[in-house]
């Protein structure tokens, strides 16, 4: 069961690669029912598993081992799948948001020449993203990571006749490969520690290890907290984070059911699993843990900011994801670790339906992205409608939707922390709150509402989506609905053994039991300020249309800074772009031309020439020059004879 | 066991071919076709030569196998010798494994003097396969520059434009290293009157002396690898050789350096190469910084995967010079990764150049193209990965920020990588022509597969190859082992007892770390795991209570 679940997306996508290899478009149909069709058997399987692992605990956790990957010296290392409580949950909403995924992407791809690649490329992604969370080491969990981060690549630039594309594939590599770094360090910080990489020796040897000091880059640093911190950087650029997250709005270039698959629900929520599985080495680095709260508030309220003002209807969601990620790591910060993966779980449904919903609006529109084109279609599309309502209200975090129980756990739990930095996350997420509930309905306000501002073409052009995309959507709305049903294993009384021994917390940073002694205020406070933003947006954008404009205009530099998104980009491209590519130029038309060469080879062999060419000049073949040099010589050495001599006092 | 002299077999048979090729008479299209065929047989034979070799030997073991001593000077006590051990096999199976690509890759690229071209290429397999082989100083030095001449061949007639600049540039720069070489390995002899190299290996020689001779075997192998800064002459002969000349160069001559820092300057010299080791480090960093940066601004793709090698060699040496199992385990990889990962993009650069200079998008060649560009980023899963992996982790435990800065540029090399494949691959059509271009055909299928197979096999099933390098990599460390301790010792006299004080009360209060505090050398252990003792003294220093 447990090799089904992982193994089936590899086959489909290496099954779909033999199709996708053969020049005819003939083979693009089985090879999408046959990705499909193991994705619908794998989504099954984790269904089993999380069933028998997790709610019924009928089924231990366990480690297969695979077989060796590594060794050298005292590192050895083995492919393994590692199936605990975090590992099921992952692996259930890898898998069901992937199928849905795959077979939405079916009806969305079906004009493309390339479609069975498309799904080879999708299966290749979700088979990385299992052994990323099935992972038994930290060294095949960096395989998961890059492999995530190339499929990532590969289908953000999948549409490769755009160079905006392009472009954004290779930032979105690039600025990843920086948290790799961060990662790959912190990694080779706990073998020198602990001189192991399997997880379980290292988070065994964690409470001994609490006060050792090791140096790093010439500092002495408490050897817990360096690898929290250095493991966190590479969170940071997965998940795009506040200074990693650049890539994350560029990205969208990507094909719509790719944002829903990798850029919502599963790849950037890996670094939120990351700090879920290293519960037991971040419950000894409380340092590490404040730097997660306070980056994941800031993270949470500046990706708010932004997505006010964005036009780009999948840009907005972008940012939105961008927040929520935010959210779950401030959990995390404060060791409430279940309460972000119960975020990571229910903002996987609501958000892949955002973006497929979304997806579903610019298929109607006719590749229309710009909201500021939309407007007047919720009758034409009544369905795709409906779900993004949905999928807003468990945004906004409105009840009974999902979002509501697992938003309000995190909020709650920061403020139950009753530590600075996490009250700090708690009104930055207040705030982060009523903004999201704001960007929310602005969006489907301007996409839904109103005269419609699309040209007459595009406008006799929009339909509803055909079955094989409406299905999918369905799914995703029923788990956006329900999924806040659970909260009672993730984040209530069963938590324990919903859990075990998965997830790590020390006792007195137990905050989930604290929360409910917060005072009532505290608690709806969340709720409050969500249909607030709500009732803010529909003054904005159905009664006042002429506020939005006026409010830019009144606060146009604030207006901009957001819009221009902080100035993030343009400040990344002064202080690291374009300094690598001058240096780069310098270095090789300087550094190698001019001085290397220009010393060595060349300058040698320019020398000898020189020297050659005069020697050369000195054999003139006339017989008076060679007298001429003789005497010359003659007397040179008469004269030094004669001046010595004298100097010595011959 | 084999009994009959396999390894001279191996490293002569490429000279049969030669000499059945000089006898090829007829008219050009004949001789040509001759002298294809021929190579690529004798290429293809000798490459399944040594995988019997391969299957013949004995992965458990450090000591030298297939050894054939006859004597060749002998009054003057030098012989010829050749053997392999764990080190130089798999350099042996590169080499065989490399020349008939090479020779495919060259099928319808070269289309004049043929004959002479196939000659070079198979003189040039005896060379590279004598030079792995060798056991004498003196024999490992005339292959060593012997494999310099059909280099120099190769670039200088059958190369672009500017060919006889870059191969004198070669040249120059290869012998002002070979000369003070030479005098090394002269002085070694008058001195020591030996010139077999597992006796040099065992011998006591003063630490002064090594520092001299290690650097005039620096200045052989520092060339060759190349280190910054005597590297500039890899780009200019990769942008001016033919692709298989690139190939070649890419894939086996670069890893002479490396070889010999292995084979020689650490086991002949143990105390200047550790004294030497923070310089390795800089430059090494520096390298690998350096020609990273300049890989970016590059516009030619020969010398953008050129300036890569340096940087991916860069990491090599970082590893031989961490002087612990990961880091040599690397170093390792890492030579054998980029032996068939930056061969293979050269030929996919050859791809292109053979199809008039051309570039749009043609998906099969595309996916080739992309998965070498991942394995040289260093994508786990690929061979790329292994290598830069265990280098850096060996590199960690001597020194965190060589380690981090070596580090950036894994981040650089994804972004000219990526950049280059997205200029090559995706760039806008530049000539009209370019529409014309077919996509790969059954022959470059033929070449390409093989490799893509071993990016693979390396990538995920990497200890069939690190086990039988370990004993031979075992043996190199403990000979240096000594050498690291006392200078460990006299960097920090007070220290270290201090150190043993608290590595004492540590493994009490920590059963689960090893701090056992005797750090002896144990020449008896068995050479598998010899790294304990070159840990543990980083590890005490790593672990201070507060």
């Amino acid at each position: 069961m447990e090799f089904i679940a992982v193994f089936a997306p590899l086959i489909g996508c290496l099954a779909a690669a033999l199709f996708a290899w053969k020049d005819d478009e003939e083979g693009h149909g089985p090879a999408q029912v046959l990705t499909c069709g193991l994705m619908v058997i794998a989504a099954i399987m984790s269904g089993l598993l999380f069933y028998k692992i997790n709610i019924a605990a009928t089924m231990a956790p366990k480690t297969i081992v695979l077989f060796n990957w590594i060794s050298s010296g005292t590192l050895n290392l083995n492919w393994s799948l590692k199936f605990d409580q975090l590992s099921a949950v992952m692996v259930l909403v890898v898998n069901f948001v992937s199928c849905a995924v795959h077979i939405y992407s079916v009806g969305y791809m079906h004009h493309d020449k390339r479609r069975a690649l498309f799904q080879c490329y999708l299966s290749l992604f979700t088979f990385a993203m299992l052994m990323l969370v099935t992972s038994a080491n930290f060294v095949q969990l960096f395989f998961g990571w890059e492999g995530v981060g190339v499929a990532s690549y590969l289908l953000i630039g999948f549409w490769h006749h755009k160079d905006s594309a392009n472009r954004a594939a290779i930032k979105a590599f690039v600025v990843n490969r920086i948290g790799d770094f961060g990662l790959a360090l912190g990694i080779f910080a706990v073998f020198m520690v602990f001189g192991s990489l399997d997880f379980d020796k290292v988070f065994a040897a964690v409470p001994a290890t609490n006060d050792v000091v090791v140096e790093f880059l010439g500092q002495q640093f408490n050897a817990i907290t360096l690898i929290g911190f250095l493991l966190f950087v590479g969170a940071m650029g997965k998940s795009a984070q506040l200074g990693l997250h650049t890539w994350l709005p560029d990205a969208m270039e990507g094909p719509t059911p790719v944002s829903a698959l990798i850029h919502a629900a599963t790849m950037v929520t890996a670094g939120v699993f990351l700090v879920a599985r290293m519960s037991p080495i971040y419950e000894y680095a409380p340092l590490a843990r404040e730097f997660i709260t306070v980056i994941g508030a800031l993270t949470a309220l500046v990706a708010a900011t932004i997505a006010i003002t964005q036009f780009d209807i999948k840009r907005v969601i972008a940012y939105s994801t961008m927040s929520q990620l935010g959210y779950m790591f401030f959990a995390a910060g404060v060791s409430a670790y279940s309460a972000a993966m119960f975020h990571l779980f229910t903002h996987a449904f609501f958000k892949a339906l955002l973006f497929l919903g979304a997806g579903s609006v610019i298929h109607a529109m006719s590749d229309e992205q710009d909201m500021r084109r939309m407007g007047g279609i919720y009758k034409l599309i009544p369905f795709t409608y409906v779900v993004m309502w949905i999928g807003s209200l468990a945004l906004a975090g409105v009840p009974p939707f999902a979002g509501f129980f697992s938003k309000d756990t995190i909020l709650e739990a920061n403020f139950a922390a009753h530590s600075q930095v996490g009250l700090f996350a708690y009104w930055c997420g207040i705030t982060a709150a009523f903004l999201t509930a704001f960007y929310s309905w602005r969006l489907i306000f301007m996409t839904f509402h109103g005269t419609p501002r699309a040209d007459e073409k595009v406008m006799a052009h929009v339909h509803e989506s055909p079955k094989i995309m409406t299905i999918p959507l369905a799914f995703l709305a029923a788990g956006a609905l329900g999924a806040g049903a659970l909260a009672i294993f993730f984040v209530g009384e069963s938590r324990g053994s919903f859990w075990g021994n998965s997830i790590f917390v020390l006792e007195q940073n137990d905050v989930l039991e604290r929360i409910h002694h917060i005072p009532q205020w505290a608690k709806l406070l969340p709720t409050g300020v969500g249909i607030a933003g709500i009732l803010l947006a529909f003054l904005f954008y159905v009664r006042k249309r002429h506020m939005p404009a006026m409010m830019a205009g009144m606060f146009s530099g604030i207006h901009n800074f957001f819009f221009r998104k902080w100035y993030f980009d343009e400040l990344y491209d002064r202080i690291a772009v374009i300094p690598s590519f001058f240096l780069g130029n310098k270095l090789w038309k300087t550094g190698d031309g001019a001085i290397i060469d220009g010393f060595g080879p060349d300058g040698v062999a320019s020398t000898v020439k020189a020297g050659s060419d005069k020697a050369h000049a000195l054999q003139s073949g006339y017989i008076f020059h060679y007298a001429f040099a003789m005497i010359i010589g003659v007397v040179a050495i008469i004269t030094a004879y004669v001046f010595y001599a004298h100097r010595q006092g011959f | 066991m084999i009994s009959f002299p396999i390894l001279s077999l191996l490293v002569f048979l490429p000279l049969a071919g030669v000499l059945f090729l000089l006898f090829v008479r007829g008219d050009a299209e004949t001789v040509a076709r001759n002298s294809r065929n021929t190579a690529l047989l004798t290429s293809l034979f000798t490459f399944g030569l040594s995988i019997y070799m391969y299957m013949g030997f004995d992965g458990t073991s450090a000591e030298l196998q297939f050894v054939e001593k006859l004597p060749w000077l002998p009054g003057l006590n030098i012989n010829y010798k050749v053997g392999v051990d764990g080190i130089s096999i798999f350099f042996v199976l590169l080499s065989t494994f490399l020349t008939p690509i090479c020779i495919l890759a060259s099928w319808e690229s070269i289309e004049h003097r043929v004959k002479e071209y196939m000659i070079s290429f198979l003189l040039l397999e005896t060379m590279m396969l004598g030079m792995f082989c060798a056991v004498d100083l003196m024999l490992f030095y005339i292959f060593f520059e012997g494999v310099l001449i059909p280099m120099f061949v190769i670039i200088g007639v059958w190369g672009g434009k500017r060919r006889v600049y870059s191969a004198f540039k070669f040249f120059l720069y290869t012998l002002l290293g070979s000369v003070l070489m030479l005098l090394a390995i002269l002085y070694l002899y008058n001195t020591y009157g030996t010139t077999d190299i597992p006796e040099l290996s065992n011998l006591a020689i003063p630490a002064n002396v090594q520092k001299w001779l290690w650097l005039a075997f620096l200045a052989s192998f520092a060339v060759k690898v190349p280190m910054w800064p005597v590297h500039t002459w890899l780009p200019d002969a990769h942008v001016e050789a033919p692709t298989a000349g690139s190939v070649i160069l890419a894939g086996v001559l670069l890893k002479m350096g490396g070889y010999g820092f292995l084979r020689l300057s650490l086991p002949v010299f143990p105390d200047a190469s550790v004294y030497y080791a923070p310089w390795i480090f800089g430059f090494s960093v520096i390298a690998v910084i350096y020609t990273s940066l300049v890989a970016l601004a590059q516009e030619d793709m020969k010398k953008l995967i050129a300036y890569s090698s340096v940087a991916h060699m860069g990491f090599v040496t970082i590893g031989i010079f961490a002087m612990n199992q990961n880091g040599f385990d690397g170093a390792m990889f890492q030579m054998l990764s980029h032996g068939v990962v930056s061969a293979a993009l050269f030929l996919c650069v050859g791809v292109i150049y053979d199809r008039l200079h051309t570039r749009e998008i043609v998906p099969k060649y595309a996916t080739i193209f992309m998965v070498f560009m991942l394995a040289s980023v260093g994508l786990p899963g690929t061979s790329g990965f292994i290598g830069e992996f265990l280098v850096l982790l060996g590199a960690y435990q001597v020194n965190t920020t060589v380690t981090a800065l070596a580090a950036t540029g894994v981040v650089l090399g994804a972004a000219y990588m990526l950049y280059l494949y997205k200029r090559v691959v995706f760039g806008e059509l530049v000539k009209s022509d370019v529409k014309a271009m077919k996509d790969v055909d059954g022959r470059e299928i033929a070449i390409f597969l093989p490799m893509i197979g071993l990016v693979f096999w390396m990538g995920i099933y990497p200890s069939s190859f690190t086990a039988p390098m370990a004993p031979a990599l075992g043996k190199v460390l403990e000979r240096v082992a000594p050498a690291r301790q006392a200078l460990l010792e006299a960097r920090a006299p007070a220290a270290a007892e201090k150190k043993a004080e608290e590595a004492a009360k540590t493994a009490e209060e920590q059963p689960a770390v090893t701090t056992e505090p005797e750090a002896a050398p144990a020449e008896a252990e068995p050479a598998k795991e010899p790294e304990k003792t070159e840990e543990e003294p980083k590890k005490k220093k790593g672990k201070k209570h507060k």
